[in-house]
């Protein structure tokens, strides 16, 4: 595998994209990025199959327009990684800040520990292959799936006593699924939102994805595979259908 | 119901004498005003929208059209509306819905604004003769520019320009999406702006692939829903443009109705058919100035700092302030939408009441960066109202760099400004989705009819600038001494900076 | 409209005024009484390194005292009097022309005034748009302005402009159309070295007005040649534009020219236009400019005004007329007309 590794210590993103632009140009198929802090925009609008890996606190919106490319964290990651994201995968060994995976359109970010408010608002598809996936292992604060229009969000608790304990879960949601571990106060759910059975037949769909998370972070996936969830969606796909009259 | 029902808005009648029995009405009113009933065609009036299609299409001329056949009794301050709206809501308790522009009778700025012409002490250009500059570029320009001597002793230019956009004349179509209006629609005016050597814009509907063949002069826009946005998507745009609001409903989102995202619309959005196509009122990841500004560089990151970045905003009470964070931000432009600007839907609400007007907001923009010393930095574009080329030349005058109009082009397309946009039926083919409805404009004719207008204004603002001695957009450009005010209060010519007529 | 006169000896050999009060009195067709004008360069020498400051008073009482406040607060005088004046029978003397010799003072220059001149153009904004009774026309070193209401010669004869000797002249007899006949609103106008005398009349005055207001100049004086003066300071002493490159900003080539130059000239005028868009100036005039190093001159970018360029040796003259330009050198030789836009620049041999 051709790899190559970039010392980010003080560097400007732009300068630090060019750089990375031109690896994938080149045909490097990793990226190593030591020293990272604070720079935005990393893999911004980024194309193709390259693994970058980033050593640091990266800035915000990592990996905002990025369509195809791995980036892995190890450390915590800043303001809305994934946010419009097409494709590819976002790998956080920590936690994240407000607004994860805005508007995410396909792929999957896959935050270790927690996330700040408005996790994964606006997500949304349209086909089989562009179904956005965002994956919590801790929890995440208010507004969780506002307004999301399709797309799946995932949250484990790890470590909780229960999975979600903040409100608005799902406000406006008009698309898409949140499931949660375990049972999740009814008061919690937003407007729109409406509380569904996880089957087994759920479990199947998104057993797939808690093995794959737990592969990345070194869990043992049988501990979740089972029905212990709390599946949340719209209890409309035209939440506002109702509130206006026409002129 | 103990409302009863309201009287109908308009009466249609046939002239039996004239009507030669061909039918064109009931085919072409996609309201269903007209109906056959054996050898008879029988009418319903209260369906009526007076888009006149029916009119239009009459081999005989035999339609006559009455607005407000049965009134009430007149009452300056309970008007018509003020009751019907009272009655709608009684029935409903909801939100009024309308469509197209503020419909509020309050004096036009435009119309009260004269525009300057040469006698004797210098002389009126002629532009059939002599050149006439109307060539605009929109971007970010230098403060100044230096320059450095070669080897050889040549000068040099040291300054680097940022991109800009170069128009053929400051006339370009602003932003509506597919979804909207139909894909034929935009088809028209993307091969007219092409033809006339300007841009349109694409709205937050994402760009059909259809339309790739005039991307050159398409600017992407990038609203609150991301509604098809992805890199491919940026990087096929001329310029990039952020939504943060619009004229017709300033501080709200936009919901495109389920019924309206049919496949084509739901792959070009890239959002689930059938489903509300829901912008939400503001970004979610812009809750400050500061985050705009990470937008931005966000846009020009991923495309590699080549394309221009403007930022759209409504019209509203501070725009003054609101422009100068623009123009410290990295955008490139920035778009200010009047209070009368033209939407497929609004809250009746926020339509008629929430905004200001777009010449007073130009002016106030203008001179709050002048202050800033940046004007000539970051470019003003004007939209919101834009009905002529008078008002074109007066918005420049006032201090824009260009004008977006929109309301204009549909009319170049046919529509009669009934202002049913939202209900799926335009017979015209454009507020549509509709097949049989969008087939009824044929986009090579289309495209001739915006591609006329654009010219039709662009040769009248070419004598405009003539009559005043000026052969060059630049000179007209925050030129306020070639306008005065007509019957205008002294707050508002303070505001526009204009004498009144005479001074 | 108006007639102008530019004269220059590029190796500082010096000329009284005699023959430029006569050439521009031929012109008298063009004027109307309204308005006449002198600038000669090099006629201070005993002040040379210092302001020359010429002050219309309306009276010599609270105008003055005010302008001297504000003088004595940036700087020192040192050296102040009433400029030399010899009635004339049809002019009225509407005000008192006051010169002062100033240098402001070093400790003062700080924030947005790091120079003399940033100093000088502060006090001449302040002085023109805040105190009542009291203009500056003129405000650089060893040269000066000499303006009032009248025709060329009486003007001339008034400030008895044969006992001044210069090595730049301007001069300009006017015929006003859009401003008051007044005293200030004569030509040239002025700020530090740059002089302008202006045939025609600017149709982008507003927009133009509005891009040096940006800067801190203020338009005071009623006339859009005011604006000319402050576009030359801006661009050449603020920007550090050559005056080939002034001229290129202020009448810049058509875009249909631009279009046919190779890349680099192409990009560099697209340059100047985006850049300076806002400084163009629009309609007919015919502008000769004195500055420090020597005179500029050029017309609008479609040739709306007639100017006549001829040598001889060291010597260069323009005039509105070819008439003029032969009254102040009957050997002239070379006589030509520029194109239009075209920069006619004339510097000292060192």
């Amino acid at each position: 595998m051709k790899s190559v590794r970039i010392d980010a210590r003080g560097m400007h993103y732009t300068p630090l994209n060019q750089k990375i632009r031109a690896a994938v140009a080149d045909g490097v198929e990793e990226i190593i990025l030591d020293n990272v802090l604070g720079q935005r925009f990393i893999g911004d609008g980024l194309r193709g199959n390259v693994r970058i890996i980033i050593n640091g606190v990266p800035g915000g919106d990592l990996g905002m327009f990025m369509s195809g490319p791995t980036c892995i964290v190890n450390g915590n990651a800043e303001h809305a990684p994934g946010n419009t994201m097409n494709k590819g995968m976002l790998v956080i060994h920590g936690s994240a800040g407000d607004a994860v995976a805005h508007s995410m359109r396909g792929g999957k970010v896959f935050i270790k520990n927690n996330i700040g408010y408005r996790g994964g608002i606006h997500m949304k598809q349209y086909d089989a292959d562009a179904r956005p996936t965002l994956v919590i292992g801790g929890t995440a604060h208010s507004f969780l799936g506002e307004y999301m229009a399709g797309g799946l969000v995932l949250v484990l608790g790890i470590g909780k006593e229960k999975a979600m304990t903040d409100r608005g879960i799902g406000s406006g949601i008009h698309g898409g699924e949140i499931i949660i571990r375990g049972d999740v106060d009814e008061h919690l759910l937003g407007v729109g939102a409406k509380k569904f059975k996880f089957t087994e037949a759920d479990l199947e769909r998104i057993a797939p994805i808690i093995k794959s998370f737990c592969e990345q972070f070194g869990y043992d996936p049988a501990e979740f595979l089972d029905t212990n969830y709390t599946k949340i969606g719209p209890a409309s796909s035209r939440p506002f259908a109702g509130k206006y009259v026409w002129e | 119901m103990t409302l009863g029902s309201v009287p109908s808005k308009f009466k249609v009648s046939i002239d039996r004498d004239q009507c030669m029995d061909c039918g064109r009405c009931i085919e072409n009113c996609s309201y269903g005003v007209y109906r056959r009933e054996g050898d008879k065609i029988l009418i319903e009036s209260r369906k009526c929208t007076a888009c006149l299609r029916c009119v239009s299409m009459c081999p005989r001329d035999a339609i006559t059209l009455t607005e407000k056949p049965v009134d009430y009794r007149s009452h300056p301050i309970w008007t018509r509306e003020v009751r019907e709206d009272i009655i709608k809501q009684a029935r409903t308790g909801k939100i009024i819905l309308s469509g197209m522009g503020n419909v509020r009778d309050l004096p036009i700025i435009y119309d009260r604004l004269l525009l300057d012409a040469c006698q004797v002490t210098t002389p009126s250009i002629d532009p059939l003769r002599e050149p006439m500059e109307l060539r605009t570029y929109l971007g970010k320009k230098p403060s100044k520019l230096k320059f450095r001597k070669t080897e050889s002793g040549d000068v040099e230019l040291e300054t680097k320009l940022a991109p800009n956009l170069k128009l053929d004349t400051p006339i370009m179509i602003g932003h509506m999406s597919f979804g909207a209006i139909s894909l034929n629609s935009q088809l028209s005016m993307a091969k007219a702006v092409t033809e006339a050597g300007t841009y349109m814009g694409t709205g937050e509907g994402g760009l059909h692939r259809d339309l790739y063949p005039y991307q050159d002069h398409m600017i992407v826009q990038v609203a609150s829903g991301r509604f098809g946005v992805d890199i491919d998507y940026l990087e096929r745009g001329a310029a990039i443009e952020i939504k943060i609001g619009q004229g017709a409903k300033p501080g709200i989102g936009g919901h495109l109705p389920g019924e309206k995202v049919n496949e084509e619309v739901s792959r070009t959005r890239m959002i689930p058919y059938g489903s509300d196509a829901i912008s939400p009122a503001p970004h979610h990841d812009i809750y400050s100035i500061e985050d705009l500004v990470q937008l931005i560089r966000s846009l020009k990151e991923a495309t590699e700092w080549k394309k221009p970045i403007f930022v759209k905003v409504a019209a509203v009470h501070d725009i003054g302030a609101i422009a100068a964070g623009i123009s410290r931000s990295s955008a490139d432009a920035v778009v200010i939408d009047g209070f009368r600007g033209g939407t497929g839907a609004a809250p009746k609400v926020f339509r008629d009441h929430v905004g200001i007007p777009i010449e007073v907001a130009i002016s106030k923009v203008d001179q709050t960066l002048r202050e800033q010393g940046v004007r000539n930095e970051i470019s003003v574009i004007a939209s919101g109202g834009i009905r002529s080329s008078a008002d074109l030349a007066k918005s420049i005058a006032l201090g824009a760099d260009a004008v977006y109009i929109g309301t204009a082009a549909l009319v170049a397309l046919g529509c009669r400004v009934c202002g049913n946009c939202y209900r799926n039926l335009c017979p015209w083919g454009i507020a549509t989705q509709r097949p049989d409805l969008v087939s009824r404009l044929d986009p090579e004719a289309g495209a001739a009819q915006v591609s006329n207008l654009i010219h039709g204004w662009t040769m009248e603002l070419g004598e405009l600038m003539g009559a005043a001695g000026i052969n060059s957009i630049e000179s007209l450009r925050g030129n306020r001494n070639r306008l005065r005010g007509y019957m205008l209060d002294e707050g508002t010519l303070k505001v526009l900076d204009v004498l009144p007529a005479g001074a | 409209m108006c007639g102008i006169i530019g004269f220059i000896d590029r190796t500082k050999s010096r000329i009284d005024g005699s023959s430029i009060k006569a050439a521009l009195s031929l012109m008298n067709e063009r004027g109307s009484g309204y308005g006449a004008g002198y600038a000669a360069y090099g006629i201070y020498p005993e002040y040379a390194d210092y302001y020359a400051l010429h002050v219309f008073f309306d009276n010599l009482a609270k105008p003055k005292k005010k302008v001297d406040e504000i003088l004595q607060q940036w700087g020192e005088i040192v050296h102040q009097e009433e400029i030399p004046t010899t009635p004339q029978p049809n002019m009225q003397k509407v005000h008192i022309s006051w010169r002062y010799f100033f240098k402001p003072s070093e400790e003062l220059m700080a924030g947005r005034m790091t120079s003399e001149d940033d100093v000088v153009t502060y006090i001449v904004m302040e002085v023109n748009s805040n105190v009542k009774g009291a203009t500056i026309f003129s405000s650089g070193k060893n040269m000066g302005v000499f303006k009032a209401s009248g025709w060329a010669e009486e003007v001339a004869d008034f400030y008895r402009i044969q006992d001044y000797k210069g090595y730049i002249w301007l001069a300009h007899n006017r015929y006003p159309t859009n401003s008051p006949g007044w005293w200030g609103g004569a030509h040239p106008f002025n700020l530090l070295n740059w002089s302008v005398v202006h045939n025609g009349e600017i149709t982008s005055y507003g927009t133009n007005k509005r891009y040096v207001e940006e800067y801190g100049y203020k338009c005071t004086l009623f006339t859009d040649t005011e604006v000319v003066a402050y576009l030359f300071d801006l661009l050449g002493r603020q920007h550090e534009l050559s005056h080939e490159m002034i001229v290129r900003a202020l009448a810049p080539p058509f875009w249909e020219d631009i279009d046919q130059m190779p890349p680099k000239e192409a990009e560099l005028n697209k340059a100047i236009r985006l850049t300076y868009g806002p400084a163009l100036m629009n309609g007919p005039f015919a502008i000769v400019v004195g500055t420090d190093d020597g005179i500029v001159c050029f017309t609008d970018r479609i040739k709306l005004r007639p100017l006549v360029v001829g040598e001889n040796g060291n010597r260069l003259y323009i005039s509105s007329e070819e008439a003029a330009v032969r009254i102040l050198d009957p050997e002239v030789k070379n006589i030509h007309t520029p194109r239009a836009g075209e920069p006619i620049i004339a510097r000292f041999i060192e």
